[in-house]
């Protein structure tokens, strides 16, 4: 019987084994049964790293959930403020190659490398100028389904405040300024109060820790404008005008707040900057697949059971951070629709994506997707992808700040069809017909607020068009025939409202 | 002759024979359509004009003179924002005198200022009631908890306005905003300065009548001051209102209207968990915090 039935698969093994194997019966038997069995016996070199379960002695945010006090006597408890006088005095080349080993990557949302990028501030002969250099850290966190710098502001803000001084240090600024949120007032005040103690205790100022190095800190509250939290649209800002982006080049590191050579970072990146420096980089790096290296917080919000914002490795997958941290998607992992993995502007995933999904900026990228602010939105089978969408795009058109032209007129378009869509009145043809408008507003813009109001809808078409196609069919049953072109409804004439010539 | 007439005739007869005339409702529009949920244009009315008179009180100004320290004295007019801030707080809401006077105090343009103020969603160029009520109806509040669905309608329900409207005795100004920053806590509300999270239908209407008792012990009335609390905290770090660190989301009344001291819900979240942590218990940082111990051993530092 065995042998049989061996005997069939060596019939089906096919041409390719019989033309190599011997003729006798014995071993091309063998030959089958080890061609079924492909690689069994072969040692498939290192065991897989698995990513993911970050110990608490490597959290850097050990206040996350109100744990601790803010003030600085309980910060200093848990290591703020620990031989900064030090690090300053290694000077900016140390910090920066600290930064640059650490393999930090920005945590706005474009990631790009910190180190890096810090070290543009000190341009060749930097040091013979006597302008002003600012660093501007950017706490203008206003991307749906992102709520990590609030933590950190409200509960950490002495590492923020240790942060600006460092990563000042690095790139030899004279001054920062915190951009932070204006509906955020209580974490600005809680910020205000920390700044003041720093000051007190003469952590800041002139003479910073005693390092000989005059830094200062300002607080500034934006005051409702989501385009604000874009580099150069913050500076416009702070300078007291409309936050409208400008065109780069000139970079801020060039010519940046109130004309002087500046850097914009997030939070969450001056944040972590301290505890790398007295951890060492060798041990950020330590988290993550290569050049996604460090812990980061994720914030997951919707469709999960318990929502919260918790700071894990890099990498680790999506499963295992929802169900590890978030109590699982409400109604079980198969009942999972779709995420959008990183803020509002990164194209949705659905579920057959997600199921082995790693968490770092490049994994996302393969997927067509990005880390963003690492803010993962979940939907379960209940959730309306189009409407959740259509939503999107209505806070695009929103907050558009109104200076080029595609993003301006493009994000109302796209509003506009997307509202049609949800509820189903319209062509076929139409959905090409916002994909080509999407596109067009891509790469066409100052800022990425273009790219940003057009991801989402790039990959709601991508992935979810059988669900848009069917939702069209519904409207057109109900309606008795398909959608008329402009929102015109079937019975408008009847209804006595204004119809188009010729309907 | 007859020939020339008849054609005449045609034509003219054809003309003199009326028309029935097909109405045909047509909906005119008096004013610009809005494609916002306020307007852009400036329109002088009785509590909104450029003759109204308005002066920052002292205390205030010591406050400006805080706030133009922080930025390059030649650069006076970065200071326009908190400052147009400051002013809405004292008179309630960001008026044409208001405008003007923080130009004359910056000495920019006032086109300049009134560009700022129409710019960024914050500045109310209309009165707002004593509670502004802002609800986040972006997809993360959409989707998390309740749904914002559910507290728009609970909201609706019990104060008998609409979005964008303001009640009657001018207690409540009910407005839906773009993604306030705490998805993790959805559905949520900011009341004047603060946040209210994980809400339910429920709680938002406790939380109302609450904010309506409040109102009516101290006998507030809408309209007759600026926004609650002075709130300056962002400036001077001084607000007692404001929890930091192991304070925030502890689930204690609070006192509102300080004079005469009522007690309203403390802000943070509304299900009784302390801010953005799992509400079944913690998955993380539950050991101790690391200290010195854990740093570097290599001799850098």
């Amino acid at each position: 019987m065995v042998v049989r039935s061996a005997a069939q698969a060596t019939c089906k093994a096919g041409v390719a084994a019989a033309s190599r194997s011997a003729p006798t019966t014995a071993t091309s038997i063998l030959s089958a049964r080890s061609q079924q069995r492909t690689f069994a016996t072969v040692q498939e070199g290192t065991p897989q790293r698995k990513y993911g379960g970050l110990k608490d002695q490597d959290r850097i945010f050990q206040n996350l959930y109100g744990h601790h006090g803010a003030d600085l006597k309980s910060a200093q408890k848990y290591g703020d403020w620990y031989k900064t006088k030090e690090i300053l005095l290694k000077g900016h080349d140390w910090i920066i190659n600290e930064i640059k080993v650490s393999g930090l990557r920005g945590r706005g949302g474009a990631g790009f490398p910190s180190g890096m990028k810090w070290s543009f501030m000190n341009f060749k002969d930097w040091d013979k100028d006597n302008k002003p250099r600012y660093l501007v850290v950017n706490a203008d966190e206003g991307e749906p389904g992102t709520c990590k710098d609030r933590e950190i502001m409200r509960k950490h803000p002495h590492q923020l405040v240790e942060g600006c001084l460092i990563a000042g240090r690095a790139m030899n600024a004279t001054a920062a300024y915190i951009y932070i949120r204006g509906e955020f007032y209580q974490e600005a005040t809680v910020l205000q109060r920390a700044i003041q103690e720093a000051y007190k205790e003469g952590l800041i100022g002139k003479n910073a820790c005693g390092s000989g190095y005059d830094f200062d800190i300002y607080l500034h509250r934006g005051m409702g404008a989501y385009v604000c939290g874009e580099e150069t649209s913050l500076i416009e800002s702070l300078e007291g005008k409309q936050g409208k982006p400008r065109l780069k080049p000139p970079f801020p590191a060039a010519v940046g707040l109130f004309g002087c050579p500046s850097t914009v970072a997030n939070v969450e990146t001056i944040a972590v900057a301290p505890t790398i420096c007295r951890r060492g980089g060798k041990w950020f790096a330590g988290f993550g697949r290569e050049r996604n290296q460090g812990t980061k917080l994720f914030c997951v919000s919707g469709h999960v059971n318990n929502p919260c914002t918790v700071e894990e490795e890099m990498s680790i997958p999506l499963r295992e951070l929802i169900d590890r941290h978030c109590g699982g998607v409400r109604g079980g992992w198969d009942n999972l629709q779709a995420i959008i993995p990183g803020g509002s502007s990164t194209p949705i995933l659905p579920k057959k994506l997600c199921d082995d999904q790693l968490m770092d900026f490049d994994a996302l990228k393969d997927s067509q997707s990005g880390l963003g602010t690492a803010a993962v939105i979940v939907m379960d089978k209940s959730a309306d992808v189009v409407r959740l969408i259509s939503r999107l795009s209505a806070f695009y058109k929103h907050e558009s700040c109104g200076q080029c032209t595609p993003c301006r007129e493009g994000s109302a378009w796209a509003m506009q069809m997307m509202q049609r869509f949800e509820k189903g009145q319209a062509r076929a043809r139409e959905i090409d017909m916002l994909q080509e408008l999407t596109k067009q507003v891509e790469g066409h813009t100052i800022c990425a607020l273009g790219e940003a109001f057009a991801w989402p809808i790039q990959g709601l078409i991508r992935h979810f068009r059988p669900q848009l196609e069917e939702r069209l069919k519904g409207y057109a049953q109900k309606a008795g025939g398909e959608a008329l072109a402009g929102g015109w409804e079937h019975d408008a004439s009847k209804k006595g409202h204004l119809i188009a010539p010729g309907q | 002759m007859a020939s020339k007439i008849l054609p005449i005739a045609v034509r003219h007869g054809r003309r003199s024979i009326p028309h029935r005339s097909f109405l045909q409702p047509r909906s005119f529009s008096s004013t610009p359509s809005s494609f916002s949920g306020t307007l852009y244009v400036h329109r002088h009315t009785a509590e909104n004009n450029p003759s109204i008179p308005f002066k920052f009180t002292a205390q205030n100004q010591s406050i400006i003179s805080e706030i133009l320290k922080r930025y390059p004295p030649q650069y006076k007019k970065a200071a326009v924002m908190p400052l147009l801030d400051l002013g809405q707080r004292q008179h309630g809401f960001t008026s044409i005198s208001v405008m003007n006077e923080v130009a004359r105090i910056l000495e920019m343009p006032a086109m300049r200022v009134y560009e700022v103020a129409t710019f960024y969603t914050m500045y109310n160029r209309q009165p707002v009631g004593k509670f502004h009520l802002q609800i986040c109806t972006t997809s993360p509040c959409m989707l998390g908890g309740c749904g914002s669905d559910a507290i728009v309608k609970a909201i609706e329900d019990y104060l008998g306005i609409h979005a964008g409207e303001t009640t009657e005795d001018g207690l409540f100004t009910f407005v839906e905003v773009e993604c306030l920053g705490a998805c993790v806590n959805a559905p949520m509300v900011q009341i004047n300065d603060d946040y209210y999270e994980d809400l339910t239908p429920e709680s938002i209407v406790t939380l109302l009548k609450a904010l309506q008792d409040s109102a009516r012990i101290a006998g507030a009335s809408g309209m007759d001051e600026g926004l609650a609390g002075k709130g300056v905290g962002a400036i001077t770090g001084q607000d007692e209102n404001v929890k930091a660190g192991d304070e925030v989301g502890k689930q204690a009344t609070r006192m509102y209207g300080v004079p005469k001291g009522v007690k309203v819900p403390a802000p943070g979240p509304m299900s009784g968990r302390r801010s953005c942590e799992n509400s079944a218990g913690l998955t993380n940082l539950t050991s101790e915090p690391w200290g010195k111990e854990k740093l570097r051993t290599d001799g850098e530092l």
